[in-house]
């Protein structure tokens, strides 16, 4: 058996318990944070590679990407691409370093738990050119099918967010209908059979288009590439 | 040490192959069910999912055995779940620096190894009482065991509901995917259907060598 | 995300049932619940402990955030976890031997429940405050309780019903949670 003989007498003494338990936690903190420190660079490395991957997917013909964050106010300040949080967007760029668009991620409750997108934005096209789902745990082979109907993906290929005349608001706000009754250019087909997911992704893009579209519609020329 | 060898009874070997079939922690022992039904859902998942659980066993076993005559034993236990998360923190960082789309699909599942009762379980029952090797063969043999158990869940699951195997597409074309094996009720589902088999195996072979 | 507390509670009691959708606190699913009334308890006592530990994990994110330190959260997790539930049970022990005769038992279980250690590990990682936290947990132990109160009804049938010997055990209880999952699929959809 484990331990030694005075181990096992009734009283034990205090000073090996603290012993064993500071030695023991001080190896393990080592450890962690060693493991922590190694892994970091990697980890950040993977993070924006797959960030900048989902951009250029959105916003056809772009080749590099830059992180931006724009404030309620509609302030545009260029950040580091491994930033986080609220206000974000990724300007996409073309090979002559024209600015394709802007890539816009957006969130809302699907059909099981939260689905978060992310939409591609053309200033010349004032419309939403690209989609691609982030993050969804909806049914395999029903919900999922946002990610991969054809016919469903064609409704972000050109949708229309142009701005009214006032410039403050979407001359039409992003609408959702069943499958096959898409009449407008700013109108979402939806998928039959995944009814749910598929209006919880067209709502999701309204409510950031809304939002996110008027605010940022103005300021194109501050969406600069790196120098 | 020498006192444990004497305790022994069984070959190494033995220490490592039981793991497998006759004391398998899924299948015999009925251990550690939340991650094998939750990640199953694929193979790839199951394959990742029993390997880091088998690092993690062989890390905490050869920990374990190594301080065991250290720890008094008021605190072996805290001492013991210390070291499981310790390693577990680890593991969850090099699946992220890996594959960060894997991590992804194991989600929490990674950091809840620290509560597989087959982990802490192995350091108390065996690590605590056993030589390193014998340990580290112990949670070797664990480890694999699991491993083997959560792609046979994993293999069956994504072959019935997706019509592939690790991603790649094995049925006939047009084959359509039973949906319900891939979510949860399916794991229940076919874990019910492997036990029933592994219990039908096991009583034909005491009707045979009574 | 501000998700309505509404959207938490149903979110995490029914459409994403602890036990049924996310597998988490299987064992304790499995092995308590064969009588209605422990079961009862036994979802009690959980659904206690969530409450706390959501109270908890709160406060350690908090703390480690506020010192730069978050790759110490899954330790210190698990640490407070063992170290809450060794306290509550000496403090219903001394307060109320009452409850302690009915939940007792169980607590020491409970340390070793993965829905403990679920809830802090996705409450956080969702970024719920110290409210939505709270509500979370309360709508994650009413799900556990309905999923091991629903099976026990089950059970106490079957202890009746003529089953071939070799289904009997772990096999047929989890077939049966298996239907039971299937029933809870019913309820996805209603949070959108």
């Amino acid at each position: 058996m484990s331990g030694t003989p005075h181990l096992e007498a009734p009283t034990t003494p205090v000073w090996p318990m603290y012993r064993t338990l500071v030695s023991v936690g001080l190896v393990c903190g080592l450890l962690i944070v060693s493991a922590y420190e190694l892994t970091r660079p990697i980890i950040q490395r993977n993070k924006i590679a797959a960030r900048q991957a989902a951009v250029l997917q959105v916003l056809p013909g772009a080749h590099a990407s830059r992180t931006f964050r724009v404030d309620e106010a509609g302030a545009v300040t260029p950040v580091p691409p491994e930033s986080e949080g609220e206000g974000l967007v990724f300007a996409g760029f073309d090979a002559q370093r024209r600015l394709v668009g802007l890539a816009i991620e957006a969130q809302g409750m699907g059909y099981q738990d939260v689905v978060r997108v992310l939409y591609g934005y053309s200033f010349e096209q004032q419309a939403v050119i690209g989609f691609r789902v982030l993050e969804s745990r909806d049914t395999p082979g029903l919900g999922d099918r946002v990610e991969t109907d054809p016919a469903f993906l064609r409704n972000f290929e050109c949708l229309d967010v142009s701005l009214g005349a006032d410039g403050k608001a979407l001359a039409h706000p992003v609408e959702f209908v069943k499958q096959g009754q898409k009449v407008s250019p700013w109108q979402v087909d939806g998928i039959t059979g995944a009814t749910i997911t598929s209006r919880a992704v067209a709502l999701m893009i309204a409510r950031s288009a809304a939002t996110w579209i008027p605010r940022v519609a103005a300021r194109r020329a501050e969406f600069r590439p790196e120098e | 040490m020498a006192n444990d060898e004497s305790l022994a009874t069984t070959s190494p070997t033995d220490e490592f192959l039981k793991g497998l079939w006759r004391e398998n922690p899924t299948f015999v022992q009925v251990l550690g069910m939340c991650p094998t039904l939750a990640v199953t859902n694929s193979a790839t998942n199951a394959i990742a999912m029993g390997l880091a659980t088998t690092f993690v066993l062989v890390a905490s076993n050869l920990a374990v055995s190594s301080i065991r005559r250290f720890v008094p034993k008021q605190v072996r236990i805290v001492t013991f779940i210390l070291l499981i998360a310790t390693f577990v923190t680890v593991v969850d960082y090099a699946i992220q620096a890996i594959s960060l789309g894997l991590h992804k699909a194991l989600g929490a599942f990674i950091a809840l190894i620290v509560v597989n009762c087959i982990i802490l379980g192995r350091a108390e029952a065996f690590a605590s009482k056993n030589g390193l090797l014998r340990s580290a063969l112990d949670g070797l043999g664990m480890g694999v065991g699991f491993t083997l158990a959560l792609l046979a869940l994993g293999g069956v699951r994504e072959l019935v509901g997706r019509g592939s195997l690790f991603g790649v597409p094995l049925l006939w074309d047009g084959y359509q995917g039973w949906v319900v094996m891939i979510l949860p009720a399916g794991g229940f589902f076919t874990l019910a259907a492997l036990l029933l088999f592994v219990q039908w195996r096991k009583r034909a072979a005491k009707e045979v060598t009574p | 995300m501000n998700e309505s507390l509404s959207t938490i509670f149903v979110n995490a009691c029914l459409i994403n049932n602890f036990v049924l959708a996310w597998f988490l606190g299987i064992c304790p699913f499995l092995g308590v619940s064969g009588k209605l009334d422990t079961a009862v308890r036994m979802g009690a006592a959980v659904t206690f402990v969530l409450v706390v530990t959501s109270l908890s994990a709160f406060g350690i994110q908090a703390l480690l955030t506020a010192i730069g330190a978050p790759y110490l959260s899954l330790i210190s997790f698990i640490a407070v976890i063992a170290a809450t539930v060794q306290l509550v049970e000496m403090f219903i022990k001394k307060f109320s031997p009452a409850l302690f005769r009915a939940l007792g038992i169980f607590l020491p279980l409970i340390s070793t429940n993965c829905a403990i250690l679920g809830l802090a590990l996705i409450q956080t990682n969702k970024g719920y405050g110290l409210v939505q936290g709270l509500v979370f947990a309360l709508g994650a132990g009413a799900g556990f309780t309905l999923a091991l109160v629903l099976m026990a009804g089950v059970r106490e049938r079957l202890d009746f019903a003529k089953v071939p010997d070799v289904v009997r055990g772990t096999a047929l209880t989890l077939a049966v949670a298996g239907l039971l999952s299937v029933a809870f699929m019913g309820f996805a959809g209603l949070g959108a």
